[in-house]
């Protein structure tokens, strides 16, 4: 590759240009698609790095392959890489190899030589590797260009992710981070950028969707000479990932962003607020906040323009409340993190009671581009009132599980029977779970419903932040209305006896419903409570707790008078409601059920049917899942 | 003072008192940091006793309530001691709708203590968390730290795995360190 003098501080336009000069070759070789492998000058093995990948034993794979490179003498042609999210997490450890853009899935350490061996140095794929939605049948998927999982999808928050190295800032620049921040601070005016943001109709990606633009703008007119700039990492919603893949992958991008916001609004000083379960994500900001003050992109005087901007990390401790942005702003200043009355808005008076932006990692994320490209160009994707895309973490009972951006306006059956692959073999598509416990469902009859901030609470439900959870006719939907009632009634921060009792009092019906012993008055009481926590709560914690009640009681009102009058939960979810017993006439007797079973309550003899004894059945169901003659009944 | 019989009481000459001292002269001039001092003390400590808690309040100069009101609120910060190995049974939504009530039941079973509680000799606090950000592999377990998916036939594979690991490293230790 070109050598050239790389400045470490980057203290002008043209030396941010030279970095990217540096890494032009690099960036277009993880692009190069035809270029034959055996005769590329450099190959590059990308390892995803995420913790998806991670907990996949990724980082063994990644070692594995850098000592068989170096074993072999070929570590001056080939490289071997740490990058962020593919989004294709189910498939971990993902590698990919360039020139080609090879996609393998689920590689072990035994798999590298394969690899290194036949594909780097012979110049044939190693077919076993490569995607295949069955395996029995030969077709095989090459690359993100043919894999269905990316069908539709279009990685524009996500185009770092999985093509640079996250912990190199050098990278980074290669691919563009830190140009949006030179053109608003050489060529734009702070006011220049918000009607930029304004235009292109960016809205918040935290869950509400607020006009971001408006925000920044709000922010800017605050009267104050302190303001500082907050990023919502505190990613509440069990069931999503977004934010942390984004952090994990691209973390100059949010730093990027939010320079600018501070630019923007007249800040010099940004924290992100981000949750403590999220180690790597943590470690990974850490090092790319200290590579930017190191190399003049933060701090004082950045691009020598006179401006200076800084951030701090600030670390959650487990309370979902605290992504509530009032809640996160105490929580800042070190207290408890109970949300204050709204006025003031953080605008206005936020952190220190300094006007403050908050706004979601992924809107940050979307910035960047926008500065550079334009609004009309930001537009060109998504909807007229929900512009650009969106990223999904798609989860739960589906096939493909993953990191999925789309734009806008993508209709949910897309999301989850092409990218997503349908549900499993055998069952059947029930519901998709958007807006965690604030959320509610989408059911099957309305999977043509396009995905954006108009359509989702037409249904009773909302965008959220984009935890998109699948579920399949095993789901109970009054259990998964339980579940939630007990993490908001956990997570209340008891300000407010609507919601701190009124949660309780849910739950409590909740249970007495799975457990049989419901009443069509406790389903009235159930919509009369949701009423008055609706009302009477300060901050949207208490103020959506009851909508994941309230949207299975609109689709799923049956599953709901099936528990209270049949006493039966049709699901078979809910233990006090379920019994298991074995066909006589089904079974052959192969013991698979029994040997699933953790408390021995099978008997039986090998070729003769099986039974179970119903005093020792902990009505865990393994053994339904198992068998393969339909022979255990409920 | 002396050292505690026990081996989970705190004694205020307990060296690493120092270290959170010092840690706290690092953020003195940070408004708001009783957070990352409790972290810290957490991370030093294991849990948060009174002992260190009013250590903090002591030398931040916050009353002693405030800081206790702040323990409290916060999930990840634990007023008693925790085991050796911590197991933590996700139960966010993804991992929720894959099963993993019946891994936490699974494990519950193993160790026999139930989720909140440490095992009697003190090796395993079981444990639930709501999601780690690695939903797409659910059911997941972050067992010692790490990330892992798991099946609930795999639970007693790992009880046994971290049971030898700790015998390991008793082996490997002199015998004063275990006091
Ligand atoms: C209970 C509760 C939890 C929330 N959790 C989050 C969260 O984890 N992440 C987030 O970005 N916004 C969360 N929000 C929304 C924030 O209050 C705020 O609207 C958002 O961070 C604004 O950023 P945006 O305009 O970029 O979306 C939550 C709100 C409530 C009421
Ligand atoms: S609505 Fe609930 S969580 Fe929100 S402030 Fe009131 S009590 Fe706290
Ligand atoms: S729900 Fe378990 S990791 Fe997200």
């Amino acid at each position: 590759m070109t050598t050239m003098r790389v400045p470490t501080r980057i203290s002008s336009l043209l030396e941010l240009e030279a970095v990217r000069a540096a890494g032009a070759d690099v960036i277009a070789l993880r692009q190069a698609m035809e270029t034959p492998i055996t005769e590329a000058p450099e190959v590059h093995l990308l390892v995803c790095g995420d913790t998806g990948c991670r907990a996949n034993k990724s980082p063994l794979t990644r070692r594995t392959m850098e000592e068989l490179v170096v074993e072999h003498g070929l570590a001056d042609r080939v490289k071997v890489v740490q990058v962020g999210c593919f989004g294709f997490c189910k498939a971990g450890p993902v590698v990919v190899v360039y020139p080609g853009g090879t996609f393998y899935c689920h590689v072990k350490p035994q798999d590298c030589a394969e690899i290194l061996l036949r594909h780097v140095m012979g110049g044939q794929p190693v077919e076993r590797l490569l995607f295949t939605p069955n395996p029995k049948e030969k077709v095989r998927f090459h690359t993100t260009v043919d894999l269905p999982f990316y069908q539709g999808q279009v990685r524009r928050v996500l185009k770092n992710c999985g093509l640079i190295n996250p912990e190199s800032i050098d990278e980074a620049i290669a691919a563009d981070r830190y140009f949006a921040l030179a053109k608003a601070l050489l060529e734009m005016t702070p006011d220049e950028v918000i009607a930029e943001l304004k235009k292109s109709g960016l809205r918040g990606r935290g869950g509400a969707g607020f006009p971001t633009g408006l925000k920044w703008e709000l922010c800017q007119k605050a009267v104050g000479d302190v303001k500082y700039v907050v990023c919502n990492a505190d990613e509440g919603d069990p069931g999503a990932f977004m934010d942390r893949s984004i952090l994990e992958g691209d973390p100059h991008g949010v730093l990027e962003a939010m320079a600018m916001a501070g630019y923007a609004i007249g800040a010099q000083q940004g924290y992100i607020y981000v949750r403590a379960e999220y180690p790597l994500a943590v470690e990974r900001l850490k090092l790319a906040i200290r590579q930017a003050r190191e190399r003049g992109l933060l701090g004082k005087n950045i691009l020598g323009t006179g401006f200076s901007f800084d951030i701090d990390i600030r670390l959650g401790a487990g309370a979902f409340v605290c992504g509530e942005e009032t809640a996160l702003i105490e929580s800042i200043e070190g207290k408890r993190g109970m949300p204050r009355p709204k006025p003031p808005f953080p605008a206005t008076a936020g952190l220190w009671q300094k006007p403050t932006l908050n706004n979601n990692v992924e809107t940050y994320a979307n910035i960047p581009q926008i500065v550079l490209f334009g609004a009309d160009w930001f537009r060109q994707l998504g909807t007229e009132k929900s512009p650009g895309t969106k990223v999904f973490a798609l989860a739960g009972q589906i096939n493909n599980t993953g990191l999925v951006e789309v734009p806008m306006g993508t209709k949910l059956r897309d999301v989850v029977f092409t990218i997503g692959g349908g549900v499993p073999k055998g069952r059947e598509f029930k519901a998709a779970q958007t807006g965690g416990p604030s959320g509610g469902c989408i059911p099957a009859e309305h999977l043509d419903t396009p995905l954006d901030f108009e359509s989702l609470p037409a249904l009773g439900t909302m965008m959220g932040s984009g935890g998109l959870t699948i579920m399949t006719d095993t789901a109970c939907m009054v259990d998964l209305a339980r579940f939630y009632l007990e993490f908001t009634q956990d997570e209340s921060c008891g300000k407010c006896p609507p919601c701190r009792i009124g949660t309780k009092r849910m739950l409590e019906l909740l249970e007495q419903i799975c457990e049989g012993k419901g009443t069509h008055a406790d389903i009235d009481q159930l919509e009369r409570l949701a009423v008055g926590i609706r009302k009477g709560s300060l901050c949207g914690l208490g103020q959506s707790a009851p909508n994941p009640v309230l949207s299975t009681l609109r689709y799923y009102r049956d599953e709901y008078l099936a528990h209270v009058d049949d006493h039966k939960c049709p699901a078979g979810r809910c233990k006090a409601l379920t019994e298991y017993q074995i066909d006589q006439e089904l079974c052959k007797g192969c013991a698979l059920c029994a040997r699933s079973c953790p408390t021995d309550a099978i008997v039986g003899e090998v070729k003769h049917p099986f039974s179970i004894k119903i005093d020792l059945c902990i009505r865990c169901g393994n053994c339904y899942d198992v068998c393969k003659f339909h022979a255990v009944v409920r | 003072m002396s050292t505690c019989c026990c081996g989970m009481g705190v004694t205020t000459d307990d060296p690493r008192f120092a270290e959170l001292d010092a840690f706290m002269a690092s953020v003195r001039e940070q408004p708001g940091s009783l957070i990352s001092v409790l972290h810290k003390a957490q991370q030093l400590f294991g849990f948060l006793p009174e002992e260190v808690e009013s250590r903090i309040a002591h030398t931040m100069s916050i009353p002693l309530t405030d800081v206790y009101g702040v323990v409290t609120f916060y999930n990840l910060f634990n007023t008693q001691p925790v085991g050796k190995y911590a197991i933590s049974v996700c139960m966010g939504t993804a991992c929720y709708v894959r099963g993993a009530g019946r891994i936490l039941d699974r494990f519950a079973e193993e160790l026999g203590v139930q989720a909140g509680q440490v095992t009697d000799d003190r090796l395993f606090s079981l444990e639930v968390c709501r999601c780690v950000g690695a939903c797409s592999l659910a059911p997941v377990v972050v067992v010692d730290g790490e990330v892992r998916q798991l099946k609930e036939a795999d639970v007693p594979a790992v009880v046994a795995e971290l049971r030898q690991r700790s015998e390991l490293e008793a082996l490997s230790q002199p015998v004063s360190a275990r006091s």
